[in-house]
């Protein structure tokens, strides 16, 4: 499996870092942390814009150790910037050619065209970057680094400089090009949505360390680092469209060992999707509720209790059919429901956020 | 116009200003390039050293280049051991001292565009696989184009109007050193008015068709660095 792997070191004024990571270069792998905590830092090492020491391996290939050092222009990533970056004196063509041209013909597999269709760039062409919108400079942005025909994008933070419409706007083409050409991204976000729905392997990153890295679900739900303790803490479970019901206007979405029901949504029955549940949004109930206007109620097992810095609240981890969700509840709920691991449970999910398009098998 | 005009005077004068632009430019370029970028703890002195000729007496100037140029000079003694002889008051020279003179007129227009280039565009240049003489031909001279156009009229017009190095290095030989602003002198000094007038007219437009291109080329540049930092 290929891999990117080293050992980076280095030391500012203010801040010191030493990354020391293995990862799959496969899906998109999130680097995910407080603003400050070093992603950027470490993305551009893996690009070569950044000089520190130490080494760097990727697909046994060497771009950095003791005594060579790969310059950025040799290594075949792909850079997204936080603002896009383009080329203010040239057109939006032009911008997307320079890369393309210095690509020898036989290393390119991507086909200007069709990137260009599927980043809807075409009445753009002509343009100039300045007569575009922050969503659409990121969007020629994203192209004009596929079409180098990268064996690895890096984006830093491309949608952190945009306005929250412009966001959705790029979401789903981010999706479309991890699903179209299954180009491995390595993507920094201190966004927890952003990586529920893009992210397939995380790495949290905090104080110029490396504090975890897995599995996006294993990770969101491990009550033992930060993301679980979010406002906004939350899980993602993979399934697959079931089937609709069009007299409610709904659509069944079939997890492992369980059945979500949300607003229909216009997608092909065996579509696979992502499911994103937020742990305030579930609550538990020992028996299956009969009289309830909450249409998903999920059964599940309880894997673990933990503390939470609101002392009135517990964080609890429940297995369902092999996945981990979470449910924020009471501690006096806990108490007066018994819940302990192992106990047999119902999770009532209020909401259920469904994304398009799951991540790489 | 006068049957005396000095063309000869004129043509020099040119020759000299061009001449100078040029390889003033090809110096400054990396120079310019070094001191945007470096992070040394040199920048500042060498900067500094560099801005001297701005406010320097011309002749304080002169007087250390006649005296480094010739014979008992190092570069002097230098000059005569490869056989080129000595430089003052030969042409050689006279282009020497310019380029020394008129350094910091290219230097900070250089300097100034570079910075407003950037890392930016440079570092999207790499990652789209651009080598550095690849970024610098493609990215940063088309960026920072006004401030060579800035550079090159400053140096060129800032030449023509030399008088007080001239003087020291090159004196005043008809045809090798003679240039216009000496020939001015001499006019005046020989109470040949009309002569001098007319050399001196001719500067006063040359010098405000210069600083008019200027100022075109100042608001380009502005625009040009608005397209930068919308981009």
């Amino acid at each position: 499996m290929s891999r990117i792997h080293g050992h980076l070191q280095g030391a500012y004024e203010d801040f010191a870092f030493d990354f020391d990571f293995d990862l799959p270069t496969l899906g998109v792998t999130a680097l995910f942390g407080p603003s400050g905590g070093g992603k950027t830092t470490l993305l551009r090492c893996l690009a070569g814009l950044q000089r520190v020491s130490g080494k760097l391996h990727c697909d046994g290939e060497v771009w950095q150790d003791g005594r060579h050092f790969l310059p950025a222009h040799r290594r075949a990533v792909g850079y997204v910037f936080q603002d896009a970056n383009l080329f203010p004196h040239l057109s939006v063509a032009a911008n997307l050619r320079f890369g393309l041209r210095r690509v020898p013909r036989d290393d390119r597999r991507i086909d200007f065209d069709e990137a260009v269709a599927l980043l809807g760039l075409e009445p753009l062409l002509p343009r100039m970057p300045q007569q575009l919108s922050g969503g659409q400079k990121q969007r020629v942005a994203i192209a004009r680094a596929l079409l180098t025909s990268p064996r690895l994008l890096l984006l830093d933070e491309p949608l952190a400089s945009l306005d929250l419409p412009s966001r959705a706007e790029i979401l789903p083409w981010l999706q479309r090009l991890r699903d179209h050409w299954a180009i491995p991204m390595i993507y920094v976000s201190h966004a927890p949505a952003e990586v529920a729905q893009l992210a397939d392997h995380l790495v949290l990153i905090d104080n110029g360390r490396i504090l975890a890295h897995g599995d996006v679900n294993a990770l969101l739900t491990r009550a033992d680092l930060p993301l679980a303790h979010l406002d906004e803490a939350s899980a993602v479970v993979e399934g697959v469209i079931a089937g609709h019901d069009d007299h409610y206007h709904l659509t069944r979405v079939a997890l492992s060992g369980a059945e979500l029901v949300v607003g229909h949504r216009d997608l092909p029955v065996g579509q696979r999707v992502r499911v994103r549940i937020l742990a305030r949004d579930v609550s538990l109930t020992l028996v299956p509720p009969h009289q309830t206007s909450i249409i998903n109620v999920l059964p599940v097992q309880v894997q673990q209790v933990t503390a939470t810095h609101d002392r009135a609240q517990a964080l609890i981890r429940l297995d369902l059919g092999g996945s981990s969700i979470l449910a924020r509840v009471t501690r006096r709920s806990v108490d007066q429901l018994g819940l302990r691991p192992g106990s047999a449970a119902f999770a009532q999910v209020k909401g259920v956020a469904l994304m398009e398009g799951a991540g790489s098998p | 116009m006068p049957e005396s005009f000095d063309w000869q005077a004129v043509t020099l004068t040119l020759q000299l200003a061009s001449i100078t632009t040029c390889l003033l430019l090809l110096i400054a370029t990396p120079i310019a390039w070094w001191l945007a970028h470096t992070a040394s703890p040199w920048r500042k002195p060498l900067g500094a050293l560099l801005a001297l000729p701005l406010i320097l007496p011309p002749t304080v100037l002169g007087f250390y280049l006649l005296m480094l140029l010739g014979p008992a000079g190092p570069v002097g003694a230098l000059t005569t051991r490869l056989g080129l002889g000595t430089l003052p008051f030969t042409f050689a020279g006279l282009v020497v001292a310019s380029i020394i003179y008129s350094m910091p007129f290219a230097v900070q227009p250089l300097q100034n565009a570079f910075a407003a280039v950037g890392r930016g565009p440079l570092e999207a240049a790499a990652t789209l696989r651009a080598g550095p003489l690849d970024r610098f031909f493609n990215v940063t001279l088309p960026l920072a184009r006004p401030g060579f156009a800035t550079a090159a009229i400053l140096t060129f017009a800032h030449t023509i109007g030399e008088f007080g190095v001239v003087l020291m290095v090159g004196g005043n030989i008809p045809g090798e050193t003679r240039v216009l602003s000496v020939a001015v002198y001499n006019h005046v000094e020989a109470l040949e008015y009309t002569q001098a007038h007319w050399l001196s007219a001719g500067m006063v437009v040359f010098s405000f068709v210069a600083l008019l291109i200027l100022q075109y080329a100042a608001s380009r540049r502005i625009a040009l660095l608005g397209q930068v930092a919308r981009a």
